[in-house]
């Protein structure tokens, strides 16, 4: 009985974590730099490279991952205690697609220009490994709020990855940002656009130089 | 923790009818304002196929093309039928049964009111993922290409997407579809970019793109086929009118 009692107090009197513990803080900010989903777990690779051509196009995706990433999270958490292990792929994967149908139904109406563009690949949102990766390995065995900050954490890596990629790809491939002629503006009319970075290849090239800057700021070294 | 198969067909069940009661929700109540959207984006590529459209308002788009646009439905001899509306046509669905047994719409621009200044006829065709379609606007002896407007479903983007690029389109235009001796011959994309010596039945074509470009052409070819019966009555009403006067 006695013995009971005190077991009791002690749970009382483990403080509650704070709304952003360093812990909590830690779940947030890790996936930005040191554990980024793209350019540290190479995950996501092909929107990287597919979407980025112009930044407007890559805002969209950006903002429809970090929302399918944030409310798939969310959800898996909130029922993670009620999905069959064995069919638990199954479930996360009709998770992401309804709401990644819901993005694309949402761009459908209010920006058609947009869905002509992204069209295929606001679907392939689905097939997008980060996601997926994050609901099985965070989401199924975490606390709603843990797992929306992982979630939100994961997603803004993998959108100022891409925003940036865009930006350097707009730039140097078609001479503008948000389709503002910068060149022109300030005089360098004759500037040279490279389509290079159009295609792929300007991807990958700015990719390698981000991954480049942040390994040697970060000091990682290969084993 | 294993569960049970009852379960798991429980829990699958309640799910698939949770989501699917969300979606259609969905679906029900965006879909008028989609197929406003659509609508816009038809006229904007109908009216696209003979003018400048880039700076004009989703309102303006609607008024012009109600002022200046005139269409009827044919069939594949070009015989006019009445009780069809163009605009209500759908082309998509049309192109999935026989050539003999389609609604074929034509839009006729008029920029003055009068005498006709360019016929646009819709096209539809396969692409490389999906569906590609098209609007070719030729002149008002109806062999050279004013201009065209193509669009996809799901192209590559940077790839068979740019068909809906003024760059790309913008090849077609002056491009004929007759040759001097009369005969139909529609109009080529070619393998690879930056071709030189172009006919005037070719295109420079896309590279990374062959698939879609054959597509493209494929559908030039069959769908001036299906409208030659109505291309060459006007113009031999066309060459009636030059010889009367």
């Amino acid at each position: 009985m006695s013995s009971e009692v005190k077991e009791k107090e002690i749970i009382k009197i483990k403080p509650s974590e704070g709304f952003l513990s360093k812990r909590r803080k830690k779940i947030l900010v890790d996936p930005l730099d040191d554990n980024n989903p793209i350019s540290i777990q190479v995950l996501g690779i092909c929107s990287a490279l597919a979407v980025t051509i112009k930044l407007e196009p890559t805002i969209i995706m950006a903002i429809s991952v970090v929302f399918v990433m944030i409310f798939s999270s969310l959800i898996t958490s909130i029922i993670r205690n009620y999905i069959p292990t064995r069919v638990r792929i199954i479930v996360q994967l009709a998770i992401i697609a309804s709401l990644v149908t819901l993005v694309s139904e949402f761009l459908k109406a209010f920006n058609y220009e947009m869905f002509k563009v992204l069209g295929a690949f606001v679907g392939l949102i689905i097939t997008n490994c980060i996601i997926l990766g994050r609901l099985e390995a965070y989401a199924m065995g975490n606390k709603p709020y843990d797992s929306v900050l992982d979630a939100f954490g994961n997603s803004v890596g993998y959108a100022w990855i891409i925003l940036t990629v865009a930006f350097f790809r707009e730039l140097l491939g078609s001479g503008s940002v948000f389709g503002f002629k910068v060149f022109e503006f300030i005089g360098l009319s004759s500037f040279p656009t490279n389509a290079l970075f159009v295609d792929s290849i300007g991807a990958f090239i700015i990719l390698g130089i981000l991954i480049w800057i942040q390994r040697s700021r970060n000091g990682y070294i290969e084993n | 923790m294993q569960q049970s198969n009852t379960y798991i067909i429980i829990f699958t069940a309640l799910m698939t009818i949770f989501f699917g009661f969300i979606l259609s929700i969905t679906r029900m109540k965006l879909e008028p304002i989609q197929d406003i959207q659509v609508e816009i984006d038809t006229k904007k590529k109908i009216l696209g196929a003979v003018m400048e459209i880039s700076s004009l308002s989703p309102e303006e788009i609607l008024s012009t093309y109600n002022k200046k646009m005139k269409s009827v439905v044919i069939n594949i001899k070009g015989e006019i039928k009445d009780s069809f509306v163009a605009e209500e046509v759908n082309v998509q669905k049309n192109f999935k049964v026989n050539p003999e047994d389609r609604q074929y719409p034509v839009f006729m621009y008029s920029n003055s009111g009068e005498s006709i200044d360019a016929y646009i006829f819709p096209m539809f065709g396969n692409g490389l993922w999906d569906w590609i379609s098209g609007f070719v606007a030729l002149d008002n002896n109806l062999n050279r290409v004013i201009g065209v407007s193509f669009d996809h479903k799901t192209e590559t983007p940077g790839l068979g997407a740019r068909i809906s690029s003024s760059e790309i389109q913008d090849r077609y235009k002056g491009k004929e579809i007759y040759d001097d001796d009369g005969k139909l011959v529609s109009i080529f994309m070619l393998r690879r970019e930056n071709n030189d010596n172009l006919s005037k039945h070719e295109v420079d074509g896309m590279s990374g793109a062959t698939i879609t470009a054959k597509g493209l052409n494929n559908m030039l070819t069959h769908y001036f086929d299906c409208y030659r019966a109505f291309i060459e009555e006007k113009k031999l009403e066309n060459t009636l009118k030059v010889s009367y006067e």
